[in-house]
């Protein structure tokens, strides 16, 4: 195979992606070198094993995936804007169409809501790491290089080009040769380990770290949504991974599992992959939803009304997501019955929902609200969310469903849910625990202008894709030649436009508040209003978050601790603090499995073997290793505790 | 939990006496009885969840007070095999919609009806 | 990561470490129940699309299943009978009954490729069909789980043999215990519902 047979050629754009991949790929390097970094990279992040680093590395390599999707996005938008424009030829827009799904769901959404869980659990509910903090950065390094694997396909090797969902049989070895769907599975693949890890981490922190006196009805709302994520995540996962799995063994090994020779059955891979999408959805949105009641509730000044029915409407939720799969494909055929079954349940959700809805305004209710920019983000949300979610009960109807199915009806219903729900509660959680990671807020007056015009944008972009799905334009149309359409495409590019503007004032923001934000004095960032245990500590956070773990036995603890002006910290009660070692294995053990997928999408099996071998002997060196980290002084405590505190 | 002076953990042995009559239970009614086949099935799914019964109480320490009493264990064992009965029975239920498999027509029809019909009832017996 | 150590129990649960590592498998082992009965889902929906292969009922043979079973249903005993004399602070009778466990687990595997293989030659393998397929790719996830198990507890053997029992090697060993019961419970229903249903039906 020569090297023009691996890149991909013969697009102007794709040469451009090229040049700016080479260029980066030397810039990181020399910059490196020129400023002596390697060394401070090396052991300050890519060994580190702390979780607020790990979720910072998490951040940002979302917020470059959501970069990533949204140039797809906004190439989309411009070949639809106007009939036969050209911009792209089909097989490069099935390529983007087809990452734009999978880049957003996997590698921006849930990477972007594991960070902030990552730096916000710990926190919350008084822990100084997660229980298996080598376990934690094993899983961000699978998902980041399962993540650069996905990528290269852009140019090395050709990108996927069979939607996010990879339907069978074109997702298959005789429609779609080539290392491009291998790309999918073995990316996919990789970062799930990652997520399934990830869920069984946070659980065991959640459920055996929570400080002393804290019972699971006393959780912060965010940290109850994590536990239910998780739960669904350690369910569902496994799921994913099997039919990956058996995609790459039809692929790659000549088996017959969705293949439509030897009595084959490709409609099994969609059952399959929806059993695991449609929990997926809620792996999602459930955190988005912890953010919300978080925000609305310090910036509404009241506790959050009706704690328990939303901690139950959650669990419900949790478990009725196992039970819908079927909804994804009622035009399959499956018969009245079948399909009126899972309508049933799909419609039962919207119950639960509605509940947290009412609970959210409930909140709202007669409380003196602070229009702070998360606030904004989580106020939008409610009106925005619920045109997503009834347009999604409409499609729950499967006989109504036969007319909506594969039309842009549903591709606005999605995009309303997930972002109106999951990326407006990114930037929202984003700003609001911003102060907590770096030290310093965000620009509001900047903030506010990015979530105006992001919020603009996202509705001009969106809603009028519903009346372009009702006159009948199918999704994944790459030529819009029929009159009526014209103005309502070319309305939704502007808005996509507008939303790639706010992204940019965002990002812009980043760097301006950097350089010129006040830096935090007090840990209770956000004008004292703090409810949770995260605002009681130091800003920044010490590497050990609590020097004295607190007692905490109600909802909202940090309330009565600043009434009684009291704080965490109790120098009399100091003891050495038990800390895990950087470690570098997570990070080798990673690259040697990257390397194995990589060998395994161009099907090179010495590649393959070779790089498992070596994920394996590191496997085996970290089982050797008895190292079980080191103790913080009591002097040592003391000296940062004062300095943070300024005693 | 498990006395610890004991030379032979009574527990364990039984455990397995029990493991080693229900395996020849099950062959002996999958191969030898002339049951009706929906009752070999039901017959045989209940015993192979008691037995996994006895895996996990008898020899997985599933409820010791040192683990909180089994209180995740326990409840994450039974979610995941509640999960385990939707997805296959589910699986059935929703892929069984009346292809035939190639050449072999109304044969392959009654397979898959088997299949679901009887699976559905093991599961049920099962919780 | 609180250092605190009791002073009685089982030497596995005596640190929040060993408590949180053994929960935190039990969370895994429900991951595999889940990724286990994904394969089974996909095994029943495909069984009977045998296209021009055998069927299993021309292939299945109770006698060498039946030896497979008492194989592991034995290992599985023996390695209850290892965390035993762990718990009684015997190392030596841990290494013993582990050894035996190891034994019994080659010997499982043994008969497995000797069966896969029969069955390759009398016309069935991975890629003839979609059910043999599935067949061979949920039997072989459980043989795999089986593999990686023996060279995990050679790995443990040799860590207790240079340490000794302690809170760290004895959670270990627990660990391992509970995957090895766990495969148990996995092929009981391998058993029942390939083996035992493909005779019937």
């Amino acid at each position: 195979m020569g090297i023009t047979d691996i890149l991909v050629t013969g697009e102007p754009i794709i040469y451009a992606a090229m040049v700016s991949i080479a260029l980066v790929s030397i810039a990181i390097p020399v910059l490196l070198t020129y400023f002596k970094k390697w060394g401070w990279l090396w052991r300050e992040w890519l060994t580190t094993v702390d979780h607020k680093k790990i979720g910072v590395m998490y951040i940002l390599s979302a917020l470059l995936m959501l970069f990533r999707g949204g140039m797809d996005a906004l190439m989309m938008r411009v070949q639809l804007a106007f009939p036969d424009l050209g911009f792209l030829d089909s097989q490069h827009y099935n390529e983007i169409f087809t990452t734009h799904g999978t880049v957003m769901i996997i590698f921006m959404a849930m990477p972007f809501l594991i960070g902030l869980m990552n730096i916000i659990v710990p926190l919350q509910i008084g822990a100084r790491d997660f229980a298996f903090p080598w376990l934690n950065a094993m899983s961000f390094w699978s998902f980041f290089i399962g993540a650069m694997l996905f990528n290269i396909s852009f140019v090395i090797g050709g990108s996927p080009d069979a939607g996010w969902t990879s339907y069978t049989p074109l997702s298959g070895a005789a429609l779609s040769p080539g290392p491009g769907q291998n790309f999918y599975l073995m990316g996919l693949q990789l970062s799930g380990i990652g997520t399934l890890a990830t869920g069984i981490n946070l659980m065991v922190t959640i459920l055996k770290m929570r400080a002393p006196g804290m019972k699971l009805f006393h959780m912060p709302i965010f940290t109850w949504s994590t536990l239910v994520t998780c739960f669904i995540i350690v369910f569902a996962f496994p799921i994913l991974t099997v039919a990956l799995a058996l995609l790459t063994i039809d692929r790659i090994f000549g088996a017959h599992f969705f293949t439509l020779t030897a009595e084959g059955l490709p409609m099994m891979w969609a059952n399959l992959f929806w059993m695991w999408g449609h929990p997926e959805v809620y792996i999602v949105i459930l955190p988005a939803f912890g953010i919300f009641s978080e925000i609305i509730a310090t910036f509404a000044k009241k506790r959050l009304f009706g704690y328990h029915a939303m901690v139950w409407s959650m669990i419900i939720i949790a478990l009725l997501s196992f039970l819908v799969w079927v909804h994804h494909f009622f035009t399959m055929g499956a018969g009245a019955f079948v399909n009126s079954v899972f309508s049933i349940s799909t419609m039962l959700i919207a119950v639960p929902t509605g509940v947290k809805i009412f609970n959210w305004l409930a909140t709202l209710y007669k409380s003196k609200i602070e229009f702070t920019v998360p606030m904004l983000w989580s106020l939008a949300f409610i009106p925005s969310f619920i045109l997503g979610g009834v347009t999604g009960v409409m499609l729950g109807m499967a006989a109504a469903d036969y007319q909506f199915h594969n039309s842009y009806f549903l591709v606005a219903h999605f995009h309303y849910v997930l972002i109106a729900g999951t990326v407006f509660a990114c930037f929202a959680g984003l700003v609001f625990w911003y102060p907590k990671m770096f030290g310093h807020k965000m620009n509001e007056r900047l903030g506010k202008w990015a979530f105006w015009i992001f919020f603009f944008g996202f509705h001009v972009c969106f809603f009028p894709q519903y009346f372009l799905g009702l006159d009948g334009m199918p999704r994944r149309l790459f030529i819009t030649n029929v009159v009526e359409w014209l103005p309502l495409n070319v309305i939704s590019t502007v808005g996509a436009f507008g939303m790639g503007l706010g992204f940019i004032v965002f990002v812009y923001n980043v760097y301006y508040s950097f350089r010129h934000a006040e830096r935090e004095k007090t840990g209770d960032s956000w004008n004292g209003n703090g409810r949770t245990l995260e605002w009681a500590t130091t800003t920044p956070v010490p590497f050990y978050n609590f020097a004295t773990v607190p007692y905490v036995d109600e909802i909202d603890p940090y309330v009565r601790m600043k009434e009684e002006g009291k704080t965490t910290y109790d120098e009399s009660q100091l003891k050495p603090i038990h800390m895990p070692s950087y470690k570098a294995t997570p990070i080798i053990m990673m690259a040697f499995l990257g390397l194995a997928s990589f060998g395994l999408v161009f099907e090179w099996m010495p590649v393959a073997i070779f790089g498992l071998i070596g994920g394996v002997a590191v496997m085996i060196l970290r089982s050797f290793d008895y190292d079980d980290g080191y103790y913080v002084s009591v002097e040592e405590i003391k000296r940062i505790e004062r300095k943070a505190r300024g005693l | 939990m498990a006395k610890t002076d004991k030379k032979v953990p009574m527990n364990h042995v039984i455990g397995f006496a029990l493991s080693l009559i229900m395996t020849l239970l099950a062959a002996w009614a999958a191969i030898q009885s002339d049951l009706p086949v929906t009752w070999v099935i039901v017959f045989i799914m209940v015993l192979a969840l008691l037995q996994a019964g006895v895996q996990l109480f008898m020899f997985m320490h599933m409820t010791e007070k040192e683990s909180g009493g089994g209180a995740v264990p326990w409840n994450m064992m039974f979610h995941g095999f509640a999960l385990a009965a939707i997805l296959v029975a589910g699986s059935l239920f929703t892929m069984s919609f009346g292809f035939d498999h190639g050449d072999h027509g109304d044969h392959g029809g009654e397979h898959e009806e088997h299949m679901e019909m009887d699976d559905s009832e093991g599961d049920h017996s099962g919780h | 990561m609180a250092a605190e150590e009791l002073k009685t129990g089982p030497l596995e649960y005596r640190t929040q470490e060993g408590r949180m590592t053994i929960l935190g498998f039990w969370i895994f082992l429900a991951a595999e129940v889940v990724l286990f009965a994904t394969l089974f889902a996909t095994y029943a929906v495909l069984y009977g699309r045998t296209a021009d292969a055998p069927t299993p009922m021309e292939l299945f043979e109770p006698g060498i299943v039946l030896v497979m079973t008492f194989l592991l249903l034995t290992s599985s005993f023996t390695c209850g009978l290892a965390i035993h004399q762990m718990r009684r602070g015997n190392v030596k009778g841990l290494m013993t009954w582990m050894i035996v466990t190891l034994a019994l687990g080659f010997g499982f595997l043994g008969f497995e490729i000797y069966e896969f293989v029969h069955y390759v030659h009398e016309g069935a393998s991975l890629t003839s069909s979609a059910y043999w397929s599935g067949f061979f790719v949920l039997a072989g996830t459980h043989g795999l789980h089986v593999t990686l198990g023996t060279g995990w507890a050679i790995l443990l053997l040799i860590q207790i043999a240079r340490r000794g029992l302690t809170n760290v090697t004895s959670r270990k060993f627990f660990i391992i215990s509970l995957y090895w019961h766990f495969l148990d419970v996995i092929w009981i229903f391998i058993f029942t519902c390939v083996y035992l249903i493909g005779m019937v039906i």
